[in-house]
């Protein structure tokens, strides 16, 4: 997918790798929306991306909100045009210190599946429709080497990374032929806020810059559609394609 | 005709009644169907217009008023829009029986949840119909209209529409005040089932505007001018199609008002357009552009069904409804569907 000129809806886009590829779309000419639960660090993103020079607007939101789909698609729509590419990227950890399976609470382990998988499934949901119309369109879904190995205390967080991937999967599979594509794509460890509460012990230096992974993920976006649609990505595959 | 009361959760299953001009005759059929009766190279043309959360509730002077978007915004700053005042009440009473508000006048304040907006234009049409420069623009704006606004509603529906139930599988930009509803069957594996029968798919985005507003000025005057966009792609699918020998199929009364507003008789040609479109298409009207249309049950009296009458002639329009209505097919905006066939 050639990026100028196209619209672009990146959840999570307030923070780590959300911002830092709202901020390299835009950079490439994407007409971007970010979207968030927090307003000031949203108006901060949406100001960087501006002083930059690139187009960028701000919606807040919260993903595990039913309700709250249509209107984000609808107000992201109106502002930029009908969605290019959905960026599934938000999601939460659920309560802090991570806690083994054992010690998480039904309704912790729920919240996190309806923000992390319920949503992005909503999302993609309401935009999809118009996607297949125009026949085009890329919907990128953040994963989590979680998604595939059991670690402790990741469960819920790796359960719904790993939905999201079967999602991907599946709905390439139902939409095969329509121009739409699908990809997920495990960044790898980044220095972010979120991986400090996760993990606060780790060594920050050691870990990847958001902003790098940006650029090689947004080079992904615009090769899109060499990749056969339903496509996971680890870091080292997201290096070799991008 | 019955009204269906609330929209059908499976879309796949609305019936369809399949109009034939040519052979002056009408059958029943499953919405499905459509994917068999339209044929390879035919080109369906939809209208992606998502729908507005277009109804707002609001006071001026303490007087409790609704405010009906009429149509997206104009002007570059997106502040501008029309709108239709209506009086206290909810979506319970039909629109001609609602109290009247209180009348508008340039310069006055309408206060909403958090968001306001001054009345910068009365229609000489009626006072009820008038412009507003809301006092915000971009995200601020959209954020605050989908958070206090609603689907405009229908008496005759046994509950309010959330928001997701009247935007189409396809929606896009929010620019119709009302929803494009003869879509809404064409779910995403019915619009698959078409691609692979060889059947094109293209849109405009059309600006559907408000059905019933209660006044009868603005009423005897709706269609209202509709803002529509038809872009090249479109016009380049139209041309593709005819030269193919396939047929061209409106998805509702919408997309034939915007395709044939953007025909050019003097050219002989359908061009690109993103305008107002003030067109009104019934008896006698020839189409140039639309071949044949998917859209719901109409009945005499309705505006639609006038323009069907361009499409096929009255007589076998009013067979084909009496049927349909013995039959037990649901009419209005969530009913069911009717498919009036290329006349050739």
């Amino acid at each position: 997918m050639n990026l100028a000129g196209r619209s672009a809806l990146v959840t999570g886009g307030s923070r780590g790798l959300g911002r830092a590829l709202g901020a390299e779309l835009a950079r490439r000419g994407v007409r971007v929306v970010l979207t968030a639960r927090g307003e000031s660090a949203l108006d901060e993103a949406v100001a960087a991306i501006r002083a930059e020079g690139g187009q960028a607007q701000g919606l807040v939101a919260d993903q595990g909100e039913k309700e709250a789909v249509h209107p984000l698609v609808g107000a992201a729509a109106a502002l930029v045009g009908p969605v290019d590419l959905l960026v599934l990227n938000a999601s939460t950890l659920g309560p802090l210190p991570l806690r083994e399976l054992s010690e998480t609470e039904c309704e912790d382990f729920a919240r996190v599946l309806e923000v992390n998988l319920l949503g992005p499934f909503r999302l993609a949901k309401a935009v999809l429709g118009s996607m297949v119309l125009r026949g085009q369109g890329v919907v990128l879904a953040i994963s989590s080497d979680a998604a595939v190995s059991g670690y402790p205390g990741w469960g819920a967080y790796g359960v719904a990374k790993a939905g999201l991937d079967h999602l991907v999967r599946t709905w390439a599979a139902e939409l095969a032929g329509t121009g739409v594509v699908f990809l997920s794509v495990d960044p790898g460890e980044m220095d972010t806020e979120m991986h400090a509460q996760a993990m606060p012990e780790a060594d920050r230096s050691a870990l990847a810059r958001p902003a790098a992974v940006a650029e090689r993920i947004a080079d992904l976006v615009g090769s899109a559609d060499r990749l056969p649609s339903g496509t996971r990505l680890d870091p080292a595959g997201l290096s070799r394609v991008a | 005709m019955a009204p269906a009361t609330w929209p059908r959760d499976d879309a796949a299953s609305t019936r369809l009644l399949v109009v034939d001009p040519a052979a002056r005759t009408w059958r029943d059929a499953h919405v499905e169907e459509v994917a068999r009766v339209l044929r390879p190279h035919d080109l369906l043309v939809v209208n992606d217009a998502a729908t507005l959360p277009a109804s707002l509730s609001g006071r001026v002077r303490e007087h409790p008023i609704e405010i009906r978007l009429a149509g997206p915004p104009d002007g570059d700053d997106g502040r501008h829009w029309p709108a239709v005042v209506f009086g206290p009440g909810s979506w319970r009473e039909r629109t001609e029986d609602r109290p009247k508000p209180p009348r508008l006048e340039k310069g006055e304040v309408v206060a909403m949840d958090g968001l306001s907006a001054e009345v910068v234009g009365v229609s000489p049409l009626s006072a009820r119909l008038v412009d507003l420069r809301f006092d915000r623009e971009g995200a601020g704006l959209w954020a605050a209209l989908f958070r206090i606004g609603r689907p405009v509603q229908y008496s005759y529906l046994r509950g309010a529409l959330p928001l997701w139930q009247v935007q189409t599988p396809y929606a896009g930009r929010p620019m119709a005040a009302e929803m494009p509803s003869a879509g809404r069957p064409l779910r995403l594996p019915l619009l698959r089932a078409l691609r692979d029968r060889g059947v094109r798919l293209a849109s405009v985005t059309h600006a559907a505007g408000l059905s019933s507003t209660g006044d009868p000025a603005i009423d005897a005057a709706l269609p209202l001018p509709e803002r529509s966009e038809v872009r090249a792609p479109t016009v380049e699918a139209v041309g593709r199609a005819k030269a193919r020998g396939g047929r061209v199929v409106a998805v509702g009364t919408s997309v034939v008002r915007a395709l044939e507003s953007a025909w050019d008789e003097p050219e002989g040609r359908l061009r690109a357009a993103d305008g107002l479109t003030t067109l009104r298409v019934g008896p006698g009207f020839v189409p140039r552009v639309v071949d044949g249309l998917l859209t719901g049950i109409h009945e005499p009296g309705e505006s639609h069904f006038e323009l069907l009458q361009a499409f096929a002639p009255r007589p076998l329009l009013e067979d084909a409804l009496r049927h349909a209505a013995s039959a037990g097919y649901l009419g209005h905006e969530f009913g069911d569907s009717s498919l009036v066939l290329p006349a050739s």
